[in-house]
């Protein structure tokens, strides 16, 4: 329950900070200001936005579907926040630390779709019916390209624990039960004898530990955009030809609900990147020689240090993926529906197959 | 493929570094005027504004004292949007600020800033040069009648007195001339 409650707040604050963050980064990208008068530099004006959405009125269309219109925001945000509960946040802090966290959270993020096609259902209306439909069509073809640089991990990584996972990319890795003699080789190859597992930092990330991974994490990213409905994949909500897509008749409370979990989805995926492919909450400073820089920014496991480092390390690099979500959504221009379809089965599916494949070569030249 | 993209990504990320360069309240006049290599355009308007010109035309100001009512402004005005009422003054009320001698009260004078289309012809044809162009263009309104602006400096009460003492005159005038004619048929 605690977990529970930690874990909603720390989103809240996260979400009203990237929903400002998306507004200033916006503006500065187009050379204007954004918000500049609630609050010093407009820093209020999330909150205000989010306090404008609860005093509104609750419409329900008297043609919609009721039971599954008033369902599906809930249903929406709970399918996101549950993924939330095996995202290891510190070496020692994780809401629900699972042993099939991995495949947990790909199964209960697929709900999600479920949720937005109710609501578009629901709403009765077109352009709804329409944004549900691309946006299902969508995700559940991204799911793979997704799924399948998340498995290149799971195979290099040989787990599907996040937990775990994010112990193998450090200076801690000898600390998780059941990896105490295990050693991490630069590239991941051990005939290069060039043991890395005391020198941690930026060079026992996944993305450094198999290089090839670096293209999973590509292929992660832009699947992930897809998946959390952002621009260039933003077609189910493409304001310019469907007005909102799937919540343009959600109004009040409950489209207050439907933007938490968008903005939490966002959050979401650039967690999973971050703990799969850079190094979760491991610091990006390796040992070298004397200057023991990992070891300093990492602190000790079960007290204060551990966790503020090891939460530093994991929002930060979140945080660096966000801005990087926000500014290509101020970059490119929409991908129109079979761009989007060519990108996902044409490209990125059989680079992924390919991956798997390459990943599974790699892991028997680590061992 | 990749290098568009990338030269894409440099270009939001241009913008985005140079957010902390602003445009500058320059007015038109000035050289910079049209040359803002980059920083954000934005001007927090009822914080900072361009200045105007100083032959811009914007909102009208009638400096009543020397206004001697002879109606060429409401004349010229294209969108008739002046009003004007002239009283004939019973005694001397004095010159305008440039000799000229004033004849009459205005207890109407009226300009429907709403209608007016900013062309300054009335400016042009008054002949006392009191009625001018401020630098002023921010004057919206909630409600359209307050956009009608009243430059009379006499009050209701006012207004009525100087019509009664000019009645009152042009009766005087009328009997006297009445007690004339009279005394001319008589002879
Ligand atoms: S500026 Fe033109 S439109 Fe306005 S009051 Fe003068 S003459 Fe009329
Ligand atoms: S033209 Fe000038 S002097 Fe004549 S009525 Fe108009 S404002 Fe007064």
């Amino acid at each position: 329950m605690l977990a529970f409650l930690l874990t909603l707040m720390l989103l809240l604050g996260i979400v009203i900070v990237l929903a400002y963050a998306e507004r200033k980064v916006a503006a500065f990208m187009q050379d204007r200001m954004g918000p500049t008068e609630a609050g010093p530099y407009g820093s209020l004006q999330s909150v205000l936005d989010v306090l404008k959405l609860l005093q509104k009125e609750d419409i329900v269309p008297a043609a919609a579907d009721k039971k599954l219109f008033k369902l599906a925001p809930i249903l929406i945000f709970a399918a996101v926040f549950a993924g939330f509960a095996v995202i290891p946040f510190t070496p020692d802090l994780i809401p629900a630390g699972i042993g099939i966290g991995v495949f947990y959270l790909l199964a209960i993020i697929s709900l999600d779709v479920v949720g937005l096609l109710m609501a578009g259902w629901g709403s009765n209306n077109k352009y709804a019916m329409l944004g549900a439909m691309r946006s299902v069509a969508q995700i559940v073809s991204y799911e793979i390209p997704a799924g399948l640089a998340i498995l290149s991990v799971v195979m290099i990584c040989q787990s599907l624990d996040f937990q775990e996972i994010s112990y193998q990319q450090g200076v801690l890795l000898n600390r998780f039960p059941g990896l105490e003699f295990e050693t991490n080789w630069l590239f991941g190859i051990e005939a290069l004898g060039i043991n890395t597992t005391n020198i941690g930092g930026i060079t026992t990330w996944n993305i450094f530990r198999a290089p090839l991974l670096l293209v999973a994490f590509v292929i992660y990213f832009i699947a992930s955009l897809a998946e959390s409905n952002r621009a260039p994949f933003d077609i189910p909500e493409a304001e310019s030809e469907l007005v909102a897509g799937f919540h343009v008749e959600y109004s009040g409370f409950r489209f207050a609900i439907l933007f938490l979990a968008e903005y939490s989805m966002m959050v979401l995926v650039s967690l999973v990147a971050v703990i799969l492919f850079l190094g979760s909450w491991n610091t990006p400073l390796p040992n070298l020689t004397t200057l023991k820089f990992a070891n300093w920014t990492t602190g000790t496991i079960g007290e204060l240090s551990g966790i503020l480092w090891g939460s530093f390390w994991l929002l930060s690099k979140t945080f660096v993926l966000l801005f990087l979500q926000l500014q290509i959504r101020w970059t490119y221009p929409r991908l129109r529906v079979d761009q989007l379809m060519h990108l996902c089965w044409k490209v990125l599916t059989p680079v992924a197959l390919g991956l798997v494949l390459l990943a599974g070569i790699w892991r028997l030249l680590m061992v | 493929m990749t290098k568009s993209l990338l030269s894409g990504l440099w270009l939001t990320w241009r913008h985005f570094r140079n957010a902390d360069k602003r445009r500058a309240p320059v007015p038109v006049m000035d050289g910079d005027y049209f040359k803002q290599p980059e920083g954000l355009v934005t001007l927090t308007y009822p914080y900072e504004a361009i200045p105007v010109p100083e032959n811009g035309r914007y909102r009208l100001h009638n400096e009543i004292d020397d206004c001697i009512v002879c109606d060429l402004c409401a004349k010229i005005c294209p969108v008739n949007c002046i009003t004007i009422e002239s009283v004939k003054a019973t005694e001397d009320i004095g010159m305008t600020s440039d000799g000229t001698k004033k004849r009459l009260y205005a207890p109407v004078f009226d300009i429907d800033m709403a209608k007016c289309c900013y062309c300054g012809l009335c400016t042009t044809v008054c002949p006392t040069d009191c009625l001018t162009m401020t630098p002023v263009y921010d004057f919206a309104e909630v409600d359209i009648k307050n956009m009608i602006y009243h430059f009379t400096d006499l009050t209701p009460e006012q207004a009525d007195e100087k019509k009664q003492l000019l009645a009152k005159q042009q009766e005087e005038m009328a009997a006297a001339k009445a007690a004339a004619l009279a005394a001319r048929k008589q002879q």
